[in-house]
């Protein structure tokens, strides 16, 4: 069993509005293994790609700020770094890799460049052996022709193939954490499947520990050894992948599986959740998923459920669960 | 068949992230709060120019010509702001002034920017010869020497109030044309007019309830600081002597009244100057602040 | 016989390359290359593909937004082409509505949703503005969103309820066929569901057909009955859905299918199964020579880079490929 290289303990974010208090994150804890895909599934304003930040340490500012927890990454509490200390971990020992490519590179800089810029900012090595580094992190994401490809602007490039390039300045320090925040939303199917295969070789030759933020259940059933569902701020359960499709515990986990149409076979009706997901600055008392679960009895109104340890690797948040 | 009702609509405003303290937000917001007082405070002026002034502004006096202002020594209450050189009062002959500026600056941009807009969208959404031929006629009217043009006025058709309105509206569409065209081009590529162009819509009625309401966001800001820049055009006018007549009174030609005297009774052309520089400051600084408040990721007015 | 709504012949269109000063052509974007299929009365057809296929140009070219270069519409039964100006406003356009894929740009944001809904109305019909209310109220009503949302405006809705406004809107005409432009891909997984049963449901009701432009195959197993599957301006695949999924013949298809299934890890005849294509979709600008998806075909053969392959009938699908000649 690989070590663990991220530990996170009951850890909160909140943005501070003229309307309130919003508590994007509010009391997660989780882990990921060295060599380990650890999935964050969740609907839009769950918190996962808050999570993210979070853990880089790079909330916007003003109004973000992180108001409780750990953030251990090998050994280190993260939390306790300065600003210094902590700009020496991003990107060294942890990357992240966003959505869309276009706004993650800089239009007007070549694309050695902006490779070169983060080898020669985490690992001070000399001049001459600056170039090599671009070119061996470029072949690592298996881009053709990576002396051809220094020379060029991103808007040169397709879509995978831009991303491939984000993933190799994402991978160019050889990070020990990746956290990758819907990588493969913006690709095409088969691109999507290229780059997630991909992936999966990277991690085999590196060993890093990968944390893949998404909504896409196929996305997840493929790369994810293990996956976090958040719903409203908090993880609702955690489980091996396979359990989390074929033995949801959690009600929401499970509708969520089955509101989505299967491609195996041709669904009669969709199962649809009723309700919208609730105002994070007026979170109802009691379980966040009570008001549109189908299950929900008198306790969860009233009181928050605790987290359940099931198994070694799966755990649940839910009143129905004993 | 169930449709599911869907609860009722629930407000959605986006949460401004501002961790900012009190204090510095009162600050932002002084940055609006003097400049639109600068301007109500001119509007009420204007209006109740009759019964604010304590002298009319034509009654000249030989024998109270070039007093000082009540704070300086030798003036009194009497005049508070002093007397020109043909001894009218100086606060009452500003207090009409700003009756003039403001009437003369809100109808050249009623319509300079009424013209702009309908030919900035017009061009924009038309594309093509259209765009073409309206875009030319702006670049010619943009480059027209607009003094030069203001001098003939004056002299062919006699100095006066709508000489004036003529004079600044006949060239000042200009300056609306091309934005208003850049933000149409930008709206005309939009979903919801693709939307409305497949129900069938005409162009004309695209133009008017689709792409005008969304541009009204930077004309407002457009204009806000137009108001300053045309009281500073007029004031030339006058000051050059090809805007309003005498006697009336207006901030331009109250400057160049005090030209010679600048030395002796600096009154005369200094407090009509400062005024002049407040509402222009007032209305840029308004216009900044009205841009930043309607950034588009905020929600809209 | 199959109720025949709309058919298209060989669509074509291409866009020009210019270059330098004096815009010179130098080469053709071939969005699409002869395209033809049918859509059936209250049926849904989907055209599936990813981006640079050509799909969302057929969609503005069956909106008449675009002119397309050849190839006919015909429109129950009748070529489009021929239609006059106004009876294209007044037979045509009305009959064929549309639902776009962003729910947040595809509303007026300074119009209230009774007027957003109504404009088809307005524009149309000489209804009174009252008429015009009443008939809106009845429209938001069937896609659930409640009478108190008429005079609100769109930001004040959340996507799903967007959607379903769009949908209204759509309705109000009484068209024959809706065209949905990725109806669902940008929204939340669980309103996806919400937004598809609606849709489906009011097909139901109205006997309406659909041209549903997806990527999502899951989607789009779940919505049709009949599936188009494009590849660089042209169709590869096409045919009843069902029979498409449980066997579908082209390579492109199956490495489609493959991309999108959900794979665990310990199913090892699912996983030793995946298709994993190598490179990227040519530009439309040069497609290859031959099959244009010939470069990246595991099965490719000679003839694959020389001829053109031409559709062949199996069964109730169609296929382009040279396997089945």
């Amino acid at each position: 069993m690989n070590e663990i290289i991220l530990q996170v303990e009951d850890l909160r974010t909140s943005f501070f509005t003229r309307m309130g208090e919003v508590k994007a994150v509010d009391g997660i804890s989780f882990y990921v293994r060295a060599g380990e895909t650890f999935g964050i599934v969740g609907e839009s304003g769950c918190g996962k790609s808050v999570t993210g930040l979070s853990i880089l340490r790079l909330l916007p500012e003003p109004g973000g700020r992180i108001i409780g927890g750990k953030i251990i990454l090998e050994g280190r509490n993260l939390m306790e770094l300065n600003k210094k200390q902590m700009r020496a971990y991003r990107g060294k020992m942890i990357s992240m890799i966003l959505q869309d490519p276009m706004s993650s590179l800089n239009p007007v800089y070549q694309i050695g460049d902006q490779i070169a810029e983060s080898v020669r900012l985490h690992q001070g090595l000399p001049e001459n052996m600056v170039e090599p580094e671009v070119i061996s992190a470029l072949r690592l994401l298996r881009i053709p022709s990576p002396e051809m490809i220094l020379k060029e602007y991103p808007f040169q490039l397709s879509g995978g193939m831009r991303q491939r390039v984000v993933g190799s300045v994402a991978m160019s320090c050889h990070p020990r954490l990746l956290i990758a925040d819907e990588p493969t939303t913006a690709l095409d199917a088969t691109i999507q499947a290229q780059y997630i295969a991909l992936f999966e070789d990277i991690q085999q030759k590196t060993n890093v520990a990968i944390i893949f933020i998404t909504h896409d259940f196929g996305v997840v059933s493929r790369i994810c050894d293990r996956v976090g569902v958040m719903y409203a701020g908090k993880i609702v359960e955690t489980a091996p992948t396979r359990e989390i499709f074929k033995a949801p515990r959690h009600p929401y986990t499970s509708a969520l599986i089955h509101s989505v149409p299967s491609l195996d076979k041709k669904d009669d009706r969709l199962f649809s959740i009723e309700g919208q997901p609730p105002s994070m600055m007026n979170l109802p008392p009691g379980c966040r998923f009570c008001p549109r679960c189908t299950f929900s009895m008198d306790v969860c109104k009233e009181q928050e459920p605790p987290e359940i340890k099931l198994t070694e690797d799966h755990s649940v948040s839910c009143w129905r669960v004993k | 068949m169930q449709t599911t009702m869907v609860p009722n609509v629930e407000a959605k405003s986006k949460p401004r992230y501002t961790g900012i303290s009190r204090r510095r937000r009162i600050l932002k917001n002084l940055a609006m709060i003097i400049p639109a007082a600068v301007f109500i405070l001119l509007i009420l002026t204007a209006i109740l120019a009759p019964w604010l002034a304590p002298y009319p502004y034509d009654k000249t006096s030989m024998t109270e010509r070039r007093l000082p202002p009540a704070f300086v020594e030798g003036g009194s209450m009497k005049h508070f702001l002093g007397t020109d050189n043909l001894g009218r009062d100086v606060l009452s002959r500003v207090i009409y002034g700003a009756r003039v500026s403001l009437s003369v600056s809100l109808m050249v941009i009623a319509i300079t920017s009424g013209i702009g807009t309908a030919l900035g969208i017009t061009a924009g959404y038309l594309g093509g010869r259209t765009d073409a031929f309206i875009m030319r006629i702006t670049d010619i009217a943009l480059s027209f020497p607009g003094l030069l043009l203001a001098m003939l006025l004056a002299v062919s058709l006699g100095p006066g109030f709508f000489t004036v309105v003529l004079a600044l509206s006949i060239l000042g569409w200009s300056g609306y044309t091309r934005l208003i065209r850049g933000e149409t081009l930008r709206i005309r590529n939009s979903d919801f007019v693709a939307q409305a162009r497949i129900a069938g819509a005409s162009p004309f009625r695209i133009m008017l309830r689709h792409i005008f309401p969304n541009i009204l966001n930077p004309l407002i800001v457009v204009v806000t600081m137009a108001v300053g820049f045309m009281i500073l055009a007029e004031s030339g006018m006058s000051y050059l002597g090809i805007g309003i007549p005498p006697p009336m009174p207006s901030w331009g030609s109250m400057v160049a009244d005090g030209r010679n005297d600048l030395d002796r009774a600096w009154w005369i052309s200094m407090f009509p100057g400062i005024l002049i520089g407040l509402v222009v400051m007032s209305g840029n600084f308004l216009g900044d602040w009205l841009r930043d408040k309607m950034d588009p990721r905020l929600r809209q007015l | 016989m199959p109720d025949v709504l709309l058919e298209t012949r060989d669509l074509i269109k291409h866009y020009p390359v210019t270059r330098g000063f004096l815009q010179r052509t130098i080469g053709w974007v071939r969005a699409i290359d002869g395209v033809s299929f049918t859509i059936e009365r209250g049926k849904t057809l989907s055209l599936v593909g990813e981006s640079g296929a050509g799909k969302t140009t057929i969609a503005k070219a069956i909106l008449l937004l675009e002119q397309l270069t050849s190839g006919s519409i015909l429109f129950e039964g009748k070529d489009l082409y021929k239609f006059t100006n106004t009876q294209l406003r007044t037979e045509y356009k009305p009959k064929v509505q549309s639902v776009q894929q962003n729910p947040w740009s595809s509303m007026n944001p300074r119009m209230r949703v009774r007027d957003i809904v109504g404009e088809p109305l307005i524009v149309n019909t000489k209804l009174s503005k009252k008429e015009v209310y009443a008939k809106v109220a009845e429209l938001l009503s069937k896609v659930g969103i409640a009478s108190e949302g008429m005079v609100r405006y769109p930001h004040e809705f959340s996507g799903g309820q967007r959607q379903r406004i769009a949908v209204a809107r759509a309705l109000a005409l009484n068209p024959n066929l809706v065209v949905l432009d990725e109806p669902v891909s940008a929204l939340d997984v669980s309103i996806r569901a919400q937004i598809m049963n609606l849709l489906k449901d009011l097909q139901a009701e109205h006997n309406l057909s659909y041209l549903v432009i997806a990527h999502n195959l899951a989607t789009v197993r779940y919505m049709s009955h009949s599936v188009a599957i494009m590849y660089l301006g042209q169709l590869v695949e096409s045919g009843e859905a069902e029979a498409l999924f449980e066997r579908p013949l082209h390579p492109y298809t199956r490495a489609l299918i493959s991309a999108s299934q959900l794979t665990l890890p310990e199913d090892s005849d699912q996983s030793s199964k995946q298709i994993i294509l190598t490179g990227e979709m040519p530009s439309p600008v040069n497609p290859p020579p031959g099959c244009r998806f010939h470069t990246r075909c595991a099965e490719a053969q000679d003839t694959c880079a020389k001829e053109v392959p031409v559709m062949h009938v199996v069964g109730t699908q169609q296929v382009r490929c040279h396997n089945y000649d």
